[in-house]
């Protein structure tokens, strides 16, 4: 990292101007680096930790991962670290725990560092990431036949207050393996892969306990927890910490792909969390507010972790990430599920009305997508008629749902022959493929009762897939 | 170059104040701090000056060291542009690779263009003759299809002394003149300051993609601008790639401005692969890029925009048609409002500086076709075609509308028709070209004198669906009368089948215009058959599954190569349909 020249006394200042909300103002400090750790020495023992997040001749300002509560201007001393944030790193990281700033909470002694790595991390050259392709089968019709997952993608998941994000994101982790296709055209699906390559990393940012919980049973009980590494700042946590949390995160999770060749799959939850701590840092700093008093760069700022996925040239592992967020009020314009949607590949978005329905997984298609699932799909990654058969589901399911929206207004006996067939698909689509519950679906079986589901349809409605598909899947007696 | 030496005072993330910088000046280059991170001035206070830091911050502190070098950014322009990845200060992304690994670390000053490599050089003037700016002195074989010219730099004017063929370094002398200038392969360029020319034309000749809903239904002129503002989703990104691909032109520069990794990854790895339809050549033969990926530093983000205007601009002069693609504008734009936020510039709307517009029509407008300097008399152009990331899909935004009132072309992307999968999900209410006037005269001459005839069909149509469907919505398709079903089943038709082109389809990515017009006769001639039909007293289902219309359902992905002859057959095929008088179902 950066040298600096080397200074004998452990700098301490007692010269603290001003405190305001989570920031401290501290005056005539030399030489501090921007991003440096600092501890803050509380009356008494205690030791709060902050950051150096800007650097003038008048003031140098640390934001306080604790509270500030108690805090006076005389009462404290602040210690510079004369290092930006690092993390040890070692491959006995797997099966450990970790609180939002990369301190053990499992009562085992602390990693013995290989390697010391700055946790805001650097960009991969565009030149040395490998294109993503592996298509990852996570079990779920909805992802794998329509929004299909690759290996160093980025796939959030839109959920709001009350939707069972968190199960879809443990069933996913439970169910996800590697497969490749078969050189026959036609068949499928070959489990490949080493599976003690494969490791997941977790960052809790700002989750009830409740919600934690229910992460880390769901490792322990599906027997992955020996290949996790967790990462936890909970609600009652240092609101300011959760800027670090998924830092920590990714900085593992590099460090196991692309230093011992893991295939990482890491969960952040939930990133609303994180996106309000940036707000609550950039208001403290009177900085101009954006759209809901977020601030400007956010994008920026988010771009710094979504873009630590992907795969490199001649590396083994891959990082891929399912970070889960809350829109509020189920509105997917607002900033967070917004800029988030224009970084990562796509999204998977749960939709309240089918959650009511009691459809489960609630996966709202229309607005999912999957931006790299070409790349892991067709004939020699999946199967030949993939691409055409989810192009074909959505449309027809658009027009179901329009159909629906016309029968509300003109009764069903205002409908067309073929209103009243989409209407009948839609029905279909949503109560079989959609809500296929906590089990697990092969690609093949899903691919399998798409074609069930088109024979709502006379063979020439099927315009969107080729002829000889139609011949090979459609005309065949369903098994 | 004389350079002097500052301090830094200050650290506000991206944006670093520095004292002792007296002899700074707008926009100069400086070095910044122990690690040397290149940055630009952007606002001089006294001996103050606020520098924009091209790379991340963080580890900085104050006392460090600044260097002004008395010069702005510049471009490095000359043989080696095209096939180079560039960031967005020009440096190419191949050499840092090899020289910091697989991920991009800090301060690293290298040159744009390769030292070391020869090129074959020409000359194309003699001794003795007088040579003005912009004069070609001789030429390189850049790429199989792109001749690069040798030209004489702005403002340099005089007699040739010496000049000779041979194999040169960009830095080596090719002619001198006799006040003893040197010209040599490569020249430099300010990327902030639009290169020169002798006259602006009128965009009269159509840039021509391949995709029929930009070529047939909003066509944008050769020098044009052209907007895709769209939610995300909505597949700009995939539009931008289809038009660098199948766009008609000599140069391509691809911006990934703040975009996402894993995508640029898909262009750099499709692009050597890919042939260009009309010469069969690889495709990076013509294409050079620009990638500052969103987790970049931001600095560099709102220069890669000048650096990839500026080349484009050194092509053009050459008398190349180049074409620019941004994607995205919006990111851009974001940069420059992080900047000034750090600078604590009072905010315009949303949080943007004031001076938004001004900056986006200066950058618009260095697109444009012109008639280059030099005595010989040669045009270029350069199209611009930016991509535009409005929050929440909401096009009120202030780039959106800043951009829009200096676009000629709008294309706007519609989240709802990519919900669908209809794709190019390009919205055709929304949607506008200023340019139809001045190119329908050159499609009637050189493609179909019925062009702008099929086109107003086409919008009228669509108009028709519209209106009818907004009935549909209340009394129910079976109310309609059968003449408007007609309409109905047309206009689906002319959506599903013509408007919607997939960039994935091997046969139908890119459509040559011949075939754009025929497939429209096509849907035109049915609307007259289902019509003439009726009054026949045919019943409508039976037309409805008539070979012919699902024929035409499947006819774009018939080869272009006979689509003529198909196109002619297929209509006499419907005259004879309808000389039978009753049609089968």
């Amino acid at each position: 990292m950066d040298s600096s020249p080397s200074r004998l006394l452990t700098r301490e200042y007692q010269s603290a101007g001003a405190i305001s909300g989570p920031l401290l103002f501290v005056e005539r400090v030399q030489q501090a680096l921007l991003g440096e750790m600092v501890s803050i020495l509380m009356p008494g023992s205690e030791i709060r930790r902050g950051q150096v997040i800007e650097l003038s001749e008048k003031h140098t300002v640390i934001q306080v991962l604790e509270d500030t509560a108690g805090m006076s201007l005389s009462n404290i001393r602040i210690r510079f670290s004369e290092s930006v944030a690092q993390m040890d790193l070692s491959i006995d990281l797997l099966g450990r725990r970790f609180n939002g700033s990369g301190v053990p909470i499992d009562h085992l002694p602390p990693v013995i560092p290989e390697k010391r790595l700055p946790i805001p991390g650097s960009p991969i050259n565009p030149l040395a990431r490998a294109k993503p392709s592996h298509f990852i089968q996570t079990g779920i019709s909805t992802i794998d036949g329509l929004n299909t997952l690759v290996r160093g993608q980025k796939l959030p998941i839109f959920s709001g207050a009350g939707l069972p994000a968190k199960e879809i994101a443990a069933q996913i982790f439970r169910q996800a393996e590697i497969v490749e296709a078969e050189r026959e055209p036609g068949e499928i699906i070959r489990k490949s892969g080493d599976p003690h390559k494969f490791a997941i990393v977790f960052g809790a940012i700002g989750i009830p306990f409740r919600e934690a919980a229910f992460f880390i049973e769901a490792f322990e009980e599906s027997g992955v927890a020996d290949h996790t590494v967790a990462f936890l700042n909970l609600a009652d946590d240092p609101t300011i910490e959760r800027l670090l949390t998924p830092r920590y995160a990714l900085t593992a999770a590099e460090y196991l792909a692309f230093e011992q060749g893991y295939h990482v799959l890491v969960l952040l939850t939930d990133m609303t969390n994180y996106c309000e701590a940036l707000r609550e840092i950039a208001t403290a700093r009177e900085e101009i507010p954006g759209r809901r008093g977020f601030p400007g760069y956010m994008y920026t700022d988010l771009a710094t972790l979504y873009e630590r996925a992907g795969r490199i040239k001649g590396r083994k592992g891959s990082v891929t990430q399912i970070p889960i967020l809350t829109m509020p009020d189920d509105d997917m314009s607002h900033p967070v599920p917004d800029l988030t949607g224009y970084i990562t590949e796509g999204q998977i978005v749960l939709s309240r009305e089918l959650h009511r329905k009691g459809i489960y997984p609630p996966i709202d298609v229309l607005p999912c997508l999957s931006r790299l699932m070409n790349q892991g799909i067709g004939k020699e990654r999946t199967r030949e008629d993939h691409r055409e058969v989810a192009d074909q589901l959505y449309a027809l399911y658009a027009q179901g749902r329009d159909a629906r929206r016309l029968e509300s207004i003109v009764g069903a006996e205002g409908l067309s022959d073929n209103d009243e067939r989409l209407l009948e698909f839609a029905g279909l689509f949503e109560t079989r493929f959609v809500n296929q519950g906590r089990q697990k679906r092969t690609l093949q079986e899903t691919l399998g009762l798409s074609w069930e589901l088109f024979k709502t349809f006379p063979a020439e409605r099927l315009a969107r897939i080729k002829p000889e598909f139609i011949q090979r899947y459609y005309k065949q007696p369903a098994k | 170059m004389t350079s002097s030496k500052g301090s830094i005072v200050k650290i506000s993330g991206p944006a670093v104040v520095a004292s002792g910088m007296r002899e700074a000046g707008i926009y100069h280059r400086v070095l910044v701090g122990s690690l040397g991170l290149p940055g630009e001035v952007i606002r001089i206070e006294g001996d103050r000056a606020t520098i924009q830091v091209y790379e991340e911050t963080t580890g900085l502190s104050l006392g460090e060291e600044v260097v002004n070098f008395g010069e702005p950014l510049m471009a490095e322009l000359g043989p080696g542009l095209i096939s180079s990845i560039f960031d967005g200060i020009q440096r190419p992304l191949a050499l840092l690779l090899r020289e910091q690994g697989d991920f991009i670390s800090r301060g690293l000053l290298v040159s744009s263009l390769s030292r070391t490599l020869r090129w074959n050089f020409i000359p194309a003037v003699k001794p003795g003759e007088g040579v003005i700016p912009g004069d070609v002195v001789g030429t390189v074989q850049e790429t199989d299809r792109v001749l690069h010219r040798i030209m004489v730099p702005p403002g340099i004017s005089g007699k040739i002394r010496e000049i000779r063929p041979g194999n040169f370094t960009v830095e080596e002398t090719i002619a001198v003149l006799e006040d003893g200038f040197e010209i040599k392969l490569m020249q430099r360029w300010p990327v902030r300051m639009p290169r020169p020319f002798k006259n602006r034309l009128l965009p009269k000749l159509p840039f021509i993609t391949g995709q029929r809903i930009f070529d047939m239904v909003f066509p944008v002129a050769m020098g044009g601008t052209a907007i895709v503002p769209g939610g995300f989703g909505t597949g700009k990104t995939v539009a931008e790639q289809s038009l660098a691909k199948y766009a008609r032109a000599d140069v391509i520069i691809y911006i990934g401005c703040g975009e996402r990794g894993n995508e640029m990854t898909g262009v750099l790895e499709e692009f050597p692969e890919l042939r260009d339809p009309q010469t069969g050549r690889p495709l990076m033969e013509r294409t050079i890029l620009v990638i500052n990926t969103s987790n970049m530093p931001v600095a560099a983000r709102e220069a890669s925009i000048f650096t990839g205007i500026t080349i484009a601009e050194y092509y053009r002069d050459m008398g190349c048609q180049v074409a620019l693609m941004a994607d995205s504008t919006s990111r851009w734009a974001e940069a420059l409002r992080e900047i000034s936020s750090r600078l604590e510039e009072m905010p315009g709307e949303e949080g943007y500086p004031t001076y938004l517009a001004t900056r986006l029509s200066h950058y618009y407008e260095r697109g444009g076709r012109v008639v280059c300097l030099g005595k010989e008399e040669r045009s270029g152009s350069v199209t611009i075609v930016s991509a535009i990331s409005p929050p929440g899909g909401d096009f009120s935004e202030p780039v959106s509308q800043s951009s829009m009132r200096i676009a000629g072309g709008v294309w706007a992307l519609d989240s709802d028709l990519a919900h669908r999968r209809h794709f190019p999900a390009i919205n055709w209410r929304m949607s506008y070209s200023l340019y139809t006037d001045l190119l329908d005269p050159w499609f009637q001459e050189n493609v179909a004198p019925d062009w702008p005839r099929l086109r107003a069909w086409l919008m009228e149509m669509l108009q028709k669906e519209d209106d009818l469907l907004e009935v549909a919505q209340l009394v129910g398709v079976d109310a309609l009368q059968d003449e408007q079903r007609v309409v109905l089943e047309i206009s689906r038709l002319i959506r599903e089948e013509y408007l919607r082109q997939s960039s994935f389809s091997e046969v139908d990515a890119c459509c040559p215009l011949q075939k754009q017009v025929w497939m429209l006769r096509i849907l035109c001639r049915l609307n007259d058959f289902l019509g003439e039909s009726l009054k026949k007293g045919n019943p409508l289902d039976g037309l409805f599954h008539h070979p012919l219309l699902l024929e035409a359902a499947r006819m774009k992905e018939h080869p272009p190569e006979d689509f003529d002859a198909f196109g002619r057959s297929f209509l006499s095929r419907i005259d004879a349909e309808l000389k039978k008088g009753a049609v089968s179902g």
